[in-house]
């Protein structure tokens, strides 16, 4: 509750301090601090919180369970790391740099949201204070082409989810004659589904698909992440897809559990069409950008994995994935944004001119690769001990782990380029020690996350 | 505590490595594996009393607890480990290598995880040891071996991978069978595993199987490991073909067979079979190999197609037999490597069609190669004759209806081994004289090295006692369960 005030009061901040304040490291040096100081809220937010006793506000409208709290403050944990990685880099892309920051709070005030609504109103407010946002952040870099083609088609692409989405809602209101998604329980039952909560479900599911990136409503991503200046990708492609993921979660773990039955095939093929998809497509790619928008897919099919166990494990998995992706994601996204040539080939010999440049990638992509002792293996293992526990969908497991294995041969190739290719790759600015000791902070956390995962799971 | 040593030593003397420019790199390289040796002999003593285990908490939230146990069969390979990595080390030092901060860093890396996965008991720590213990192989063959090495070396990385996943489902599913839901101590596991019905058991066996199997390597999973072997480094090499393809062999000895009983049962025919064309498969091809880097690596899958067909056959005798031949095979592919290196140095050539006369020009090393190779060919009074014996006679004890004439097409590659094998030593050590390139015969750290190998072929050939001893009450606790 306090953390939603917060960030909004910092959002405004941030756009004044746009006015008042003319250098641009100054305003970086405030969003840090604003940053760190939503951090604290959102600590406190938890601490204040009891752990059993979920909180109403706004006439039933939220209900903030611990487990949300955890996430918020997880979450907003990993937008700190964000904006102290790639702070500078957010300064150079345009004039605005204020309101940029203003932006990213306002998209954690609809991650805070839909953390914990209780409302399928809620939820449409939270997705579209989440996605707005982006759709400007998206073409904030004006004269460039590609940014203001990802802008327009991330916008038309968004809306027409969202039409869905209120299409969706409409129906299923229809059916359970209420928005609250815990009197919705009591109101549908699976042997006499009515066929408008059926609708209802599938338009819901393929709204938040879109959202979540999960094929086929994928095709938007690559093209977005790959346009969008790269300090916002490195945003976007985490927190905010992780922020949908637990929405997605959140709705069908609570609402539609018990109709499982009716739903859960589907995401299934969905889960299995976006782990192909993302995992194949990203093989073809020259860039390592657009290779991570790819991988940001395949990495999203791992994570249905948590909305399609439907058990208690699924909130375990979808936090300490998110998190881990996160941390990975943004940690290689701090060292792309250095270098000149976004290319494999741009990678190539790094390891001799930079080797902690190439050390920092390294760890990143182990975690997302899912190699032990880090944070990604950790992830997967969660999201895949849920699925196993359910015990309906061993055939996916095995295809999930066949695609795993692939991805190794993406991930690895920029460890190849690295270590085994000569080149001279070329930095954009130099690797400050402020940089550095950051990276570092970002590579123990990824193996604290795979050699200590109860520090991040205990309090939920 | 003392287990925690044999993983902490080269862990830490490895990580330390990295920061060493220059020669210091080889000095706390011989010195680390000095110390692991002692330690690892200290364990394999214990265990004339009783083994040596050690167990700590590690997330409680999973229920895995960090549990090592260094029982006979763990004890037998750490010694091994041990040996290895200290004559890799020996006979090393004598080479220049580029960055060798690097390069024994990531060595003494790889022997923690081998130490890791040979120790562990319990499942998930198991594998997490069983994944890292690959990195830095994979580093090593790709920064430092031949050619192709970039390729080779990232196939053999996918194939093993795709392996380890599988495993993981497999354990996952295992530890949600276990009381409680979540434990992945091995007894839990063993419990769980047996207990599960039949038909579960037969599709369980390929998810955990075939991790192994791509390790070992088993017919027709092989394909990754002659190349790979090829363009590793022989340092890397050794290890690969010494320590890791033992991986494979200890796993199915003590995460399988104990706890898949039925699955065991249903498919050891299969694996049998498939574990003999290997054997025949792999020594006819190792015949027609010119390039005595590859014949070794066919001789090798031939040995441990050999090992495996007595895996799956459930005698006591066969499975003893397996645990001596993971060490003797360890002592005698070692020797094997270091030869072709040392030969490779001085003629600057592996081909043998173009070697010759090496009696003359190096006796001793003319003498050493001999040696081994008879301990290659398990000659009597070498250690391998009383490996291979016992193989033999487990899978004549099997229960499958066609063991006899398995026994026999098994027994032809031994008759093959001794083909390839003798004609290689005729190839290269008699014959016209070739001229070496640079160096003379053995130098010290050489002698020295090989003077272990050499001296452990022997002794075990005719005194093998310590080593049936230390390993006869875990055979029989493997086969219990059939």
């Amino acid at each position: 509750m306090k953390a939603i005030i917060a960030t909004t009061v910092f959002g405004i901040i941030m756009m004044f301090a746009g006015i008042l304040v003319n250098d641009r490291k100054n305003i970086g040096s405030i969003a840090a601090l604003l940053f760190a100081a939503l951090l604290g809220v959102s600590i406190w937010d938890l601490v204040t919180t009891p752990a059993n006793a979920p909180q109403l506000l706004f006439n039933d409208m939220l209900r903030i369970e611990h487990y949300s709290l955890w996430f918020n403050t997880i979450m907003t944990g990993c937008s700190l790391l964000y904006v102290l990685l790639l702070g500078k880099e957010i300064q150079k892309v345009g004039k605005y740099v204020g309101e940029y920051f203003a932006l990213i709070f306002f998209i954690l005030c609809g991650l805070y949201l839909l953390s914990s609504y209780n409302n399928l109103l809620m939820l449409f407010i939270g997705i579209e204070i989440l996605s707005i946002p982006q759709y400007i952040l998206a073409g904030s870099d004006k004269r460039n082409l590609k940014s203001s083609e990802a802008s327009l088609k991330y916008f038309l692409m968004g809306a027409f989810s969202t039409g869905i989405l209120l299409m969706g809602i409409t129906l299923l209101y229809g059916a359970a004659r209420t928005f609250n998604i815990m009197e919705m329980v009591s109101m549908l039952h699976a042997d006499a589904l009515n066929p408008l909560a059926i609708g209802g479900i599938l338009f819901l599911m393929v709204a938040l698909s879109f959202k979540v990136s999960a094929a086929p409503m994928h095709m938007w991503t690559p093209d977005v992440y790959d346009g969008s200046p790269t300090a916002f990708t490195a945003f976007m492609a985490t927190i905010v897809k992780s922020a949908a993921f637990f929405a997605f979660l959140r709705l069908f773990q609570v609402s539609f559990n018990a109709l499982s039955g009716h739903w859960v095939f589907i995401l299934a093929v969905i889960t299995a069409a976006t782990l192909l998809v993302g995992n194949v497509t990203a093989v073809f790619q020259q860039s390592v950008k657009r290779m991570l928008a790819y991988s940001s897919i395949a990495q999203a099919g791992f994570m249905l994995f948590a909305v399609l166990a439907v058990n208690a494990v699924a909130w375990q998995g979808i936090i300490i994935y998110a998190l881990a992706y996160s941390v990975a994601t943004i940690g290689i996204f701090a060292v792309l944004i250095k270098l000149k040539d976004y290319t494999y080939d741009g990678f190539n010999g790094l390891a001799k001119k930079e080797p902690f440049l190439a050390f920092v990638t390294t760890v990143c992509l182990f975690s997302l690769a899912g190699i032990p002792l880090t944070g990604g293996f950790m992830a997967k293992y969660f999201v895949l001990l849920a699925v196993v526990q359910q015990g309906q969908f061993m055939w996916l497991v095995i295809f999930a782990l066949l695609m795993a294995a692939i991805s190794v041969y993406y991930y690895f190739r920029v460890i190849i380029a690295m270590y085994f290719k000569q080149g001279t790759p070329e930095l954009m600015s130099p690797v400050t020690s402020g940089d550095k000791f950051w990276m570092v902070v970002t590579c123990i956390l990824v193996i604290l996350l795979g050699v200590v995962p109860q520090l991040f799971l205990s309090n939920i | 505590m003392i287990l925690i040593l044999l993983i902490a030593i080269p862990l830490f003397a490895g990580i330390f490595s990295f920061g060493i420019k220059g020669d210091g790199a080889k000095v706390l390289g011989l010195i680390s594996s000095m110390l692991t040796l002692v330690a690892a002999a200290y364990v394999s003593g214990a265990n004339y009393i009783a083994p040596v285990s050690f167990s700590q908490p590690w997330i409680p939230l999973l229920g895995t607890q960090f549990s090592l146990m260094g029982d006979g069969m763990s004890s037998m390979l750490c010694l091994l480990t041990g040996i290895v990595v200290l004559v890799v080390m020996i006979t090393n030092v004598s080479k220049e290598v580029e960055k060798p901060g690097s390069f024994y860093g990531l060595l003494l890396l790889s022997q923690a995880g081998l130490m890791g996965v040979f120790l562990a008991y319990d499942a998930l720590v198991f594998y997490v040891f069983w994944e890292l213990a690959l990195i830095p192989v994979y580093f090593l063959c790709s920064q430092w071996g031949g050619e192709k090495r970039i390729a080779v070396t990232f196939k053999f990385f996918i194939y093993t991978f795709v392996g380890s996943l599988m495993l993981l489902a497999g354990l996952i599913y295992l530890s949600l069978q276990t009381p409680g839901l979540s434990s992945y101590a091995w007894a839990d596991i063993v419990r769980a595993g047996a207990s599960l019905p039949p038909e579960k058991q037969q599709w369980l066996f390929w998810l955990v199987f075939i991790a192994f199997a791509i390790k070992m390597p088993i017919f027709p999973f092989h394909t990754w490991q002659p190349d790979t072997y090829e363009q590793s480094p022989t340092p890397v090499t050794i290890i690969l073909s010494a320590l890791m393809v033992k991986m494979g062999m200890y796993a199915v000895l003590r995460w399988l067979v104990p706890v898949l009983p039925f699955g065991v049962a249903y498919w050891a025919d299969t694996v049998v079979v498939l574990s003999v064309i290997g054997i025949v498969y792999a020594s006819c091809i190792a015949i027609v190999q010119t390039d005595i880097k590859r014949l070794i690596a066919y001789s090798s899958i031939a040995h441990m197609g050999l090992m495996a067909a007595a895996a799956f056959t459930h005698s006591q005798v066969g499975t003893h037999g397996i645990m001596v031949q993971m060490f003797n095979h360890g002592i005698n592919i070692t020797g094997m490597w270091v030869m072709v290196s040392m030969i490779e140095q001085r003629y600057g050539t592996r081909d043998m069609t173009k070697l010759g006369g090496m009696a003359t020009a190096a006796p001793q090393m003319a003498i050493a190669l001999l040696i081994i190779a008879f301990a290659n060919i398990a000659l009597p009074l070498t250690n391998g004759f009383i490996g291979e014996f016992m193989l033999f006679n487990g899978i004549f004890r099997a229960d499958s209806a066609g063991h006899i004439t398995i026994m026999v097409v098994a027994g032809l590659g031994i008759i093959l081994g001794a083909v390839y094998t003798l004609n290689m030593v005729q190839k290269t050590a008699w014959g016209e004289e070739v001229k070496m390139n640079s160096g003379k015969d053995l130098s010290t750290n050489e002698y020295l090295g090989l003077a272990i190998i050499i001296s452990i072929i022997i002794f075990l050939g005719v005194y093998p006692k310590p080593l049936l001893d230390l390993t006869s009450g875990i055979a029989g606790v493997i086969t219990a369960g059939h």
